[in-house]
């Protein structure tokens, strides 16, 4: 089992005709994931990936062709607001956005629309999702993956390739890994994935990868110590990072003495959370908190 | 992007909010025309994007043109936290009776643009969270409709101002959001927001912080951009289209992913070095990103080593590998490497590598110790 997709998700692809649409998109068919539409506007009728996938002027027109019920956007920063507001108006439950860049303020308000309209939101700028043996969305590599019982979250990208890598080369396998995105304002929350994770009966153990800035990980480590019963494992980058200098991830900044590795870590062991210095440490963590 | 004070107000002005411009000066002679024009008592201040710069001298009164020129002088060329002064503001003196601070912050925790303000103005709005929370109003905005009325009326009475300054402060709170959101800004703050002994409510100082993301829609705010404050490295970073942040120590690192580039930095640090910086080449760098990078990395003379640390997946290991190599040709200095490359095409990386006699590791803990080893002058 799994959370967020499964080997029943129909997936739309907005943006399936750009250059980063086009070439993920061969990968998550390639993995297995059942792409049934693409919409990119002006392009409709019209098929992608070598005729395999029917391609849409609107999401609505799509969604009522295929019944898809899951959206990945790859459209660019200045249109992506947008796209996403597109896929929940046409019925789309839930939508990962892998770009990147998009303006802060524009993010509040898709935020709070899909968020009335009951949408659950992964990303920006996230890696997306992979549940190993059924399907993967986004931009994850498929080949780093191994079918198993633990579930990872993260806010990072190819940080969540490395320890997923570890954990693959260790004989651990995973449920599903998500990234959530490393930007100030996101859709989905640490506490949202990991309530979907402590309430999934083949998920029995959690990795966390969490960073500097902001306050998510505290928050989450107050609702671990509160709800979740399975063991977890933890890594927080940044420890080395200046105050004050945004690193790379618009969300990565210290401020006011607020954000710090530190805290982050020291919040996490309060919770019952092991926390590795380095992401390779990961699997040894799990083994101990008793992980097959 | 931080913006200087003189910018901050030309944007605060532009939407209403009452303040007293000045003039900007680069010169003494320029700033004593300035304080000529503006007639009577006028404040110096340097233009610099770091705190703290009244207590570093960077802030001064002066009477007349006279004083203005020689405290210009003054000022102009100072050192404040390794920045050097160019470029002063010359303005309006105001008597002050009270001080307030007045600010809108990108709120991640609420999601929502949310006030800030105190009763407290004049010192920073962080030394007011820790001695005296209570005295802070934080008012998290709607996110779909923005600022109104009562929200304005709130601040006010909580503010305590005096009661003939509503509609004042109402222009000010207005502008201020104004400017906010049609800048795209991730923090606007008036600081202090003065009373004077003559009743009027003004910005005495401004600073407004713009969201990087958003700046491909306002070209006339990236022209503000001031490249004295910054690294030379960092501008041909950004230019090259690479995320780069220089630091104190002398391993190099070159990565992709900005939380890969963070845990290799830390990893460094771990195994007992100091990272001389933080760079994310980005996804899918080819051969002329790696080499911009390279040539960034070298160009400061601290370091001593270089660890290159990609996890292929858009990025493909045997473009990487052949960057590094052809770039490594070209290069004015020459310093250990510690290659490692995994993921995507990293099998055809490897003779790449190989040949080139690179020192490579296959764990990161494990390339991070040679790094360390490689900038200490011990052979790996």
């Amino acid at each position: 089992m799994s959370i967020l997709i499964n080997a029943d998700t129909r997936l739309l692809v907005q943006g399936i005709t750009g250059r980063e649409g086009a070439f993920h998109s061969e990968a998550m068919l390639e993995y297995g994931t059942r792409i049934v539409a693409g919409v990119t506007p002006g392009k409709g009728g019209q098929t992608a990936l070598d005729g395999r996938v029917p391609v849409f002027n609107t999401v609505v027109e799509a969604v009522a062709a295929t019944g898809a019920n899951a959206s990945c956007i790859f459209v660019p920063a200045a249109f992506a607001p947008d796209a996403m507001l597109e896929a929940a108006d046409g019925g789309l439950p839930l939508v990962f956005c892998i770009t990147e860049g998009i303006p802060a303020l524009d993010m509040l308000k898709v935020y709070w629309v899909l968020r009335d309209q009951g949408v659950r939101l992964v990303g920006p700028n996230c890696p997306g999702a992979t549940s190993p043996g059924q399907a993967k969305v986004g931009i994850i590599p498929g080949n780093i993956h191994a079918e198993g019982s633990v579930g990872l979250v993260s806010r990072s990208g190819t940080l969540t390739y490395e320890v997923v890598q570890a954990m693959t080369d260790a004989g651990i396998g995973q449920s599903t890994c998500i990234g959530i995105g490393g930007d100030p304002i996101v859709g989905s929350s640490f506490i949202d994935i990991l309530t979907l994770f402590n309430e999934d009966p083949m998920t029995d153990a959690i990795v966390m990868i969490g960073e500097i800035g902001g306050d998510e990980e505290e928050k989450a480590a107050a609702y671990i110590a509160r709800e979740v019963r399975k063991p977890m494992a933890a890594f927080i980058a940044g420890r080395t990072a200046p105050p004050g200098r945004r690193m790379g991830h618009a969300g990565a900044i210290i401020s006011g003495g607020a954000g710090t590795a530190e805290s982050k870590r020291a919040a996490l062991e309060s919770a019952g959370v092991h926390v590795a210095d380095s992401p390779s440490h990961i699997p040894a963590l799990l083994r101990e908190a008793g992980v097959r | 992007m931080k913006l200087q004070e003189h910018r901050s107000k030309e944007i605060l002005a532009a939407h209403g909010v009452p303040l007293l411009a000045g003039e900007v000066a680069t010169t003494p002679a320029e700033a004593r025309n300035a304080a000529q024009k503006i007639g009577g008592e006028v404040v110096v201040k340097a233009q610099v994007l770091v705190g703290g710069r009244g207590k570093a001298g960077g802030v001064k009164l002066a009477a007349d043109p006279d004083e203005a020129e020689q405290r210009a002088r003054e000022i102009l060329g100072l050192d404040i936290k390794g920045i050097t002064v160019r470029t002063v503001l010359v303005a309006p003196a105001a008597d002050i009776a009270a001080e307030y601070y007045l600010g809108l912050i990108l709120d991640r925790a609420a999601k929502a643009i949310t006030v800030i303000a105190s009763a407290e103005g004049g010192v920073e709005i962080e030394e007011t969270a820790k001695t005296n929370p209570d005295a802070i109003l934080r008012l998290p905005l709607h996110p779909l409709l923005g600022l109104q009325d009562h929200d304005t009326r709130r601040v006010f009475y909580f503010l305590g101002l005096p009661a003939e300054l509503r509609k004042a402060f109402a222009s000010v709170m207005g502008g201020l959001y104004a400017s906010f959101v049609e800048s795209d800004a991730d923090l606007a703050e008036i600081n202090p927001l003065a009373v004077t002994t003559g009743g009027e409510l003004l910005a005495l100082d401004a600073k407004i912080v713009l969201d990087d993301s958003a700046l491909y829609r306002h070209p006339d705010l990236e022209a503000m951009r001031d490249l004295n404050e910054e690294e030379q490295s960092e501008i041909e970073a950004r230019a090259a289209g690479i995320s780069f942040i220089k630091l104190d120590g002398d391993i190099g690192c070159m990565v992709n992913g900005a939380g890969l580039a963070m845990t290799t930095m830390d990893l460094v640090k771990l195994a007992g070095g100091e990272p001389a910086n933080f760079l994310d080449i980005g996804g899918g760098a080819k051969a002329e990103r790696v080499a911009s990078a390279f040539k960034i990395i070298l160009s400061d003379p601290h370091v001593k080593a270089i660890l290159v640390n990609i996890f292929g997946g858009i990025t493909r290991g045997d473009e990487v590998a052949r960057g590094i190599v052809e770039a490594r040709s070209t290069l004015e200095r020459e310093v250990p490497m510690v290659v490692r490359i995994v993921g995507t095409n990293s099998e055809e990386a490897k003779p790449i590598l190989a040949q080139a006699q690179l020192i490579t590791a296959d764990s990161l803990d494990d390339a991070a110790a040679r790094a360390v080893a490689a900038a200490s002058g011990v052979a790996t």
